[in-house]
């Protein structure tokens, strides 16, 4: 009896933080579905939409040009996801393997530029995207998050944590570096590579000051950009189609997360994150 | 590219000893140039957007480049006198160390307790675990608009006090400078609590079981179970999830760009030392590159004077 009042008490607690973390965008969604003429904000605003209607999402494209937003966070995301997976493979698998010199001063040379908050570096990456002719291009925004340091650590945390019986035996059979790292380590790091994308994809896709310092035209801004700039335009955009936007923004990321979630617990639990 | 306080880039532990085994012999059958063919885009990208980024912004402090270029000059110290003479300069700094200041213990707190209650495999809880990192996935931009209606004078905060008669006129959540800061507080630690709290879970998973049945054995209540059994159990990882707290702090710059506007608050009295550099720095008219990069390298040494604050605290707790 003490057992299952214990019990209720712990879901009544998980009710109420499930209230506080996710009611706030709930809310939005709501707001989203609202119909015309119905409340916002205040005291006659309603909890659930009374004229429950989809056209929100056919309306905000006539007041922003949010299929170019979202274009352009489409492919500044795709570009780091790629390459965020492709180089952190590359270069956690060679720092995972032992006997080369330089391995440590790779190491090294990653934890130092993890040193640097961004924030303090933004000014000199502006006048380094500057030079190279990328300021208000896509190009612009995604190269600085090419190759995180610390989705590198990720993966070579990830190979590092191959047992080494598995590798002996390829070698025994005459596998090649290229096959081994195909065949053997890149499958065992599945849930690490989950990781990686999901980062990489949420840095890039939620990203705010950056795209805000080197984007500048309507026809480059992202989605945060755009959803920014309607929010505070001067002209009374409807605050239902700016939650529309948010929803637009957020369902991509959170039906990600719920498909990929097994991997990346997985990921996780493997010391991923721990490292 | 990079967010403020969530999937950002923890120190690393230290490095794993070297597995010596038969591995060598593939090592011998591998160029010496071929490892730093595998490690070629890494290491360009370290260098090109974090070392190098980093020697040029504290060349540049010495200099008064300018955002978009055009001549410039050396100054020599000047910009870190003028910097150490700015009010505004001050303020923001103070605004992010405040931020640090109250954000960093509820932050090491509130996700180890939600941790520890969902820790327990009942039904459900892998919904409510995943529920629970929803505001991690949303932009910061996006969280801002929810938070602002939670924090409008008809919003739902204000509606409450006012119904409950805790406030007579609706509180300037949005309107009052410090409350915007304390407001953005709010929301970075709103957003933050699945992701630490996944650090924590599995943290968790290593406090060994038989403590824990030891403890209950000996009648301990759960709160002392928790306080002797479970903290010190999970104080690295609390440390760890300081020393991140406290630099993303430093740097926080959207929550108060998403609550107080692109001016940071009512008349740029909520701006933070990231908002101060952006605004001396990268404004296409008026911004003068090395002063704002004076401003970047204070920002630098801030996080690094807190990185070793908190290995001071570990390594004083270990001994």
């Amino acid at each position: 009896m003490k057992a299952a009042i214990r019990l209720a008490g712990r879901y009544v607690l998980l009710l109420a933080v499930l209230a506080i973390t996710v009611g706030p965008l709930l809310w939005q969604l709501s707001t989203a579905l609202k119909g015309p003429g119905e409340d916002v904000y205040g005291d006659n605003a309603s909890w659930w939409p009374r004229n429950l209607t989809f056209d929100n999402f056919v309306k905000i494209a006539e007041s922003v040009p949010i299929a170019s937003y979202m274009a352009n966070s489409a492919t500044i995301a795709a570009l780091a996801i790629a390459s965020n997976l492709v180089f952190a493979s590359f270069g956690g698998y060679m720092m995972s393997r032992p006997g080369w010199r330089g391995r440590r001063a790779v190491f090294l040379l990653l934890v130092l530029a993890m040193m640097f908050p961004f924030e303090s570096i933004m000014i000199s990456l502006f006048l380094g995207i500057r030079d190279m002719g990328l300021v208000d291009t896509l190009a612009g925004a995604w190269l600085p998050g090419i190759a995180g340091a610390f989705n590198v650590l990720i993966m070579r945390a990830a190979f590092l944590a191959v047992p080494s019986e598995v590798e002996d035996a390829a070698l025994m059979e005459g596998a090649g570096e290229w096959t081994r790292f195909r065949r053997i380590f890149l499958p065992s790091a599945r849930g690490a590579m989950t990781v990686v994308a999901i980062n990489s994809f949420i840095a890039a896709w939620d990203d705010f000051l950056w795209p805000l310092i080197v984007l500048r035209s309507e026809e480059n801004l992202t989605l945060t950009l755009g959803l920014s700039r309607m929010s505070s335009s001067s002209f009374g955009v409807d605050d239902k189609l700016i939650m529309t936007g948010s929803m637009i923004s957020v369902i991509p990321v959170v039906a990600l997360f719920f498909l990929a979630q097994r991997w990346f617990y997985r990921g996780v639990a493997s010391g991923a994150v721990k490292m | 590219m990079i967010n403020t306080l969530s999937p950002a880039a923890p120190p690393p532990s230290r490095e794993p000893a070297p597995q010596v085994t038969a591995k060598s012999g593939a090592a011998l059958h591998r160029p010496w140039w071929m490892p730093w063919l595998w490690c070629a885009p890494v290491i360009a990208a370290a260098v090109v957007f974090g070392v190098f980024p980093f020697v040029n912004t504290v060349l540049l402090s010495f200099t008064n480049a300018k955002p978009l270029g055009g001549p410039s000059g050396f100054v020599g110290l000047g910009n870190y006198t003028r910097l150490l003479g700015d009010a505004a300069f001050w303020s923001a700094t103070w605004h992010s160390v405040l931020y640090a200041l109250v954000v960093v213990p509820l932050m090491v707190i509130l996700p180890l307790l939600l941790a520890v209650l969902v820790e327990k495999k009942i039904p459900f809880i892998g919904f409510f675990r995943s529920a629970f990192y929803t505001p991690v996935l949303a932009s910061i931009i996006v969280a801002g608009f929810s938070w602002q209606w939670l924090l409008r004078d008809d919003g739902l905060i204000n509606g409450a006090l006012l119904a409950t008669g805790l406030a007579g006129e609706p509180v300037p959540f949005l309107s009052d400078a410090t409350l915007v800061l304390f407001g953005a507080m709010a929301m970075t630690v709103w957003k933050g609590l699945g992701w630490y709290m996944i650090l924590y879970l599995a943290a968790l998973g290593n406090v060994p079981k038989e403590l824990h049945e030891a403890a209950s054995v000996d009648g301990a209540s759960a709160f002392h179970r928790f306080r002797h059994v479970t903290v010190p159990g999970v104080r690295p990882t609390m440390l760890l999830v300081g020393t991140l707290t406290a630099i993303g702090s430093l740097r926080v710059f959207t929550e108060v760009f998403a609550l107080g506007g692109a001016t940071g608050g009512p008349g740029g009295q909520a701006r933070t030392l990231p908002f101060y550099i952006r605004d001396v720095g990268l404004d296409p008219v008026t911004g003068n590159a090395g002063f704002g990069a004076a401003a970047s390298v204070a920002l630098f040494l801030l996080t690094v004077g807190f990185t070793l604050l908190g290995q001071k605290i570990s390594r004083g707790e270990g001994s």
